[in-house]
């Protein structure tokens, strides 16, 4: 069992939770994921890692509550224990050698891209994050970011924050003003990061992507994840979770992390209900 | 008297017809009386060409002596000597080329029904007999073992028989790798694979399940927390698919993947909260056990029609007889001489059809089996809405890429000798990451063999 040693609600849909994994903790890098079950019966679900402390072992995750595992999760309170955390999975994200990156993250993929904002703040890259949300009540990390980066664009579609519009229009903009980035680094829903690699690819500016597809193991066993990068087939468990942007075919990731949609909807109702029935 | 019956008595089952609805154990095991007849159908010989049959030697004569002189409990005492998982062995042994395939009594007419009484053997023992094992004394040593699948769990029983302080390492939150991940409950329920690592638990083993090799903890670190051997029995879990077009459909899945969300997930009960495609029409490719274990949980799953695509002919098929047989009995359609080319979809990339070229026999390959040739113009598509791919696995490279000094072989397996030492000191491998992909009876076969070889090691450094 691991205990969650902290809990915070971040917005209505996002919370925060500092977990005791010690053997985690020790070896996680930004950009590697974490597999959790909530309970006995409970399902697999792969979470990025969010932060880590080496020295108190815990590792933070940052979760949206999406269908019924996220519920479950979110009705667990500070000083509780969920079944299974496992990890660090998949490849840690590349930093070496970058010298001005554009960090952009989209919503909750904000609270994986923050941790490798972070990282490249501290190993002496400029940072240029741009954030967007949809609006000004599902802003995460804003003061966190702020801390990291030499830049700040704060983006929503209504503009009840920052500035109104699309992350990919901010982006476009530092581009155009002469902006030179060794790399792009894009988290965030895949419609996203499917419209930032299109803008990227015209100036021809390398960008990394975080796939977060449907899986169970987390390990290359089931092959659940797979997804086609330059023609190929991936496994984003063990080959990713990080690739490069200008080869993921984003529509078939698309199609595929809809293939249980009808089942994830009645289950999270049914979680639900129970929850509302108790 | 021994008895001079011909036939072995026949193993009570579920109806087909019933059974292919639940997920409930097919084979329902002999009654004392039917094991008393058939123990008595052994002609206790005094070379014993069963024993040698056995990946683990377990000594046959002498437990179905047991068995016929109604000392059950003395019989599973024979037994578990050789054996640390009888109950899991007795159902899904490959005895007819094992024990059985050697048993003099097959000469003419049937073999005795040696994994049978096995069978009943330790399912006797788990309901009558409750004493706990005893924890043998510390012989002051430190072993590791990762991977809790048949190889890892039988080094380890016998590593702790030893007295030895042994830890196993286990990916999944579940130990019994193989055992509790791919092989369905209706061939090896939960239950006796639980009951078979709690047995472990109580020599003394600790199994610490959500840890990956690799990752969490290398093979160097676990040397300086004080292991002075190590054993890697981690399987071949990576799936491989055929590379044609529509494989990342929806609907298509690698068998690993299908059997791991029913099997380890439970996705067949609906309370469970990992979902599965209830799929209509199924096509399984491939010939293997897996593959009939694949088609038989489809069909369980509601399907109306589960089709076994394999492009070579039944006679080629991997698979066991008896896989063949209980599959055929279900109901699942055998397309043999048939091949894949293409999976199609819809709009919205669900699968609608495996289109399928016809294949004959031509020569005979490289591992004897005549290689199949495709039929020209002769293209269908079969209707289905789900393709399980059951084509094979190959070891996973989490291990080899962390590990220097580790000697691997061009499929990615471990290099180990015929007692399991790697080129690596103090490293042992066995099971089906050093074979790829093979039977649960060799990898225990091979994890008691590298168990031997480890406490030798182990003593020769004083």
């Amino acid at each position: 069992m691991y205990k969650i040693v902290r809990k915070k609600v971040l917005n209505p849909t996002v919370t925060l939770m500092e977990i005791d994994a010690p053997m985690v903790a020790k070896k996680a890098e930004p950009g590697q994921f974490i597999i959790l079950r909530v309970d006995e019966d409970g399902e697999r679900i792969p979470l990025t890692v969010a932060d880590f402390d080496r020295e108190k072992g815990t590792v933070t995750i940052i979760f949206q509550i999406v269908g019924a595992t996220t519920e479950k999760l979110n009705h667990k309170n500070e000083g509780e224990s969920i079944q299974d955390f496992v990890g660090p999975l998949g490849v840690a994200s590349h930093t070496d050698g970058l010298k001005k990156v554009a960090v952009v993250g989209g919503g909750v993929g904000c609270a994986i891209a923050y941790p490798i904002a972070k990282k490249l703040h501290n190993l002496g890259c400029e940072v240029h994050s741009i954030v967007g949300f949809r609006n000004k009540d599902l802003v995460i990390l804003e003061d966190e970011f702020g801390a990291v980066s030499d830049k700040l664009c704060m983006m929503t579609d209504d503009g009840s924050h920052g500035t109104k519009g699309l992350v990919t229009d901010a982006l476009k903009q530092l581009i155009e003003s002469g902006e030179k980035y060794d790399e792009v680094i894009a988290i965030g829903p895949l419609i996203m990061m499917k419209f930032v690699c299109a803008l990227t690819k015209q100036y021809d500016i390398k960008t990394v992507v975080s796939m977060n597809p449907i899986m169970i193991d987390g390990t290359g066993m089931c092959g659940g994840c797979r997804l086609t990068v330059g023609g190929e087939t991936k496994f984003a468990c063990v080959d990713g979770p990080d690739f490069d942007g200008h080869l993921v075919d984003f529509d078939e990731a698309m199609e595929r992390s809809s293939m249980y949609k009808p089942f994830e909807r009645s289950k999270h109702e049914a979680v639900c209900n129970l929850y509302k029935n108790a | 008297m021994p008895n001079m019956s011909l036939k072995k008595n026949e193993m009570p089952a579920q109806e087909p017809n019933v059974r292919n609805k639940n997920f409930k154990e097919v084979a329902l095991g002999y009654s004392e009386a039917t094991a008393l007849d058939e123990a008595a159908r052994c002609l206790n010989c005094k070379n014993k060409p069963c024993v040698g049959g056995c990946p683990v030697n377990i000594d046959i004569p002498a437990f179905i002596h047991k068995v016929a002189e109604n000392d059950f409990s003395g019989a599973y005492d024979v037994i578990s000597k050789s054996s640390s998982l009888p109950a899991v062995c007795g159902r899904v042994c490959p005895q007819e080329s094992q024990c059985e395939g050697k048993c003099v009594r097959g000469i003419k007419g049937d073999p005795v029904g040696i994994g049978r009484l096995e069978r009943f053997v330790a399912d006797w023992h788990n309901q009558h007999d409750d004493k706990p094992a005893e924890k043998p004394a510390s012989n002051g040593h430190k072993a590791a073992v990762i991977g809790a699948g048949p190889a890892g769990l039988t080094c380890a029983g016998d590593l702790a028989k030893m007295g030895y302080d042994v830890t196993v390492y286990e990916a999944l939150h579940l130990a019994g790798g193989v055992l509790v991940y791919g092989i369905p409950e209706f061939r090896l329920p939960k239950a006796i694979v639980r009951k078979e690592i709690d047995g472990l638990k109580a020599l003394g083993v600790t199994i610490n399940t959500n840890t990956v090799i690799g990752k969490t903890i290398t093979v160097d670190e676990l040397f300086e927390q004080g292991y002075e051997a190590i054993f890697i029995g981690s399987g071949a879990g990576l799936p491989r698919f055929m590379g044609i077009p529509g494989e990342n459909l929806k609907g298509v899945y690698s068998a690993n993947e299908f059997l791991t969300r029913v099997n380890l997930m439970k996705a067949y009960n609906a309370d469970a909260d990992t979902p599965v495609q209830h799929a209509k029409n199924v096509a399984v490719v491939g010939g293997g056990n897996v593959a009939m274990d694949a088609a038989r949980c489809a069909k369980r799953l509601g399907a109306e029609n589960v089709y076994i695509v394999y492009r070579r002919g039944e006679a080629e098929m991997p698979a066991r007889n008896e896989e063949i047989e209980h599959a055929k009995e279900e109901g699942i359609i055998f397309k043999t001489l048939n091949n894949p080319v293409e999976i199609l979809g819809d709009e919205h990339k669900f699968v609608t059809g495996m289109k399928c070229i016809e294949m004959e026999l031509g020569e005979p390959d490289e591992s004897g089996r005549r290689s199949p040739v495709e039929k020209k113009g002769s293209e269908f598509v079969l209707d289905v809405d789900c393709v399980i791919m059951s084509i094979g696995t190959s070891p996973n490279p989490l291990i080899r890429n962390t590990t220097e000094g580790l000697e691997t072989n061009r499929k990615g397996c471990f290099v180990a000798d015929e007692n399991g030492l790697t080129s690596r000191e103090g490293v042992f491998a066995g099971g089906d990451a050093v074979t790829g992909a093979a039977t649960v009876i060799l990898a225990m076969g091979a994890g008691k063999t590298a168990a031997k070889a480890m406490d030798e090691y182990i003593k020769s450094r004083g």
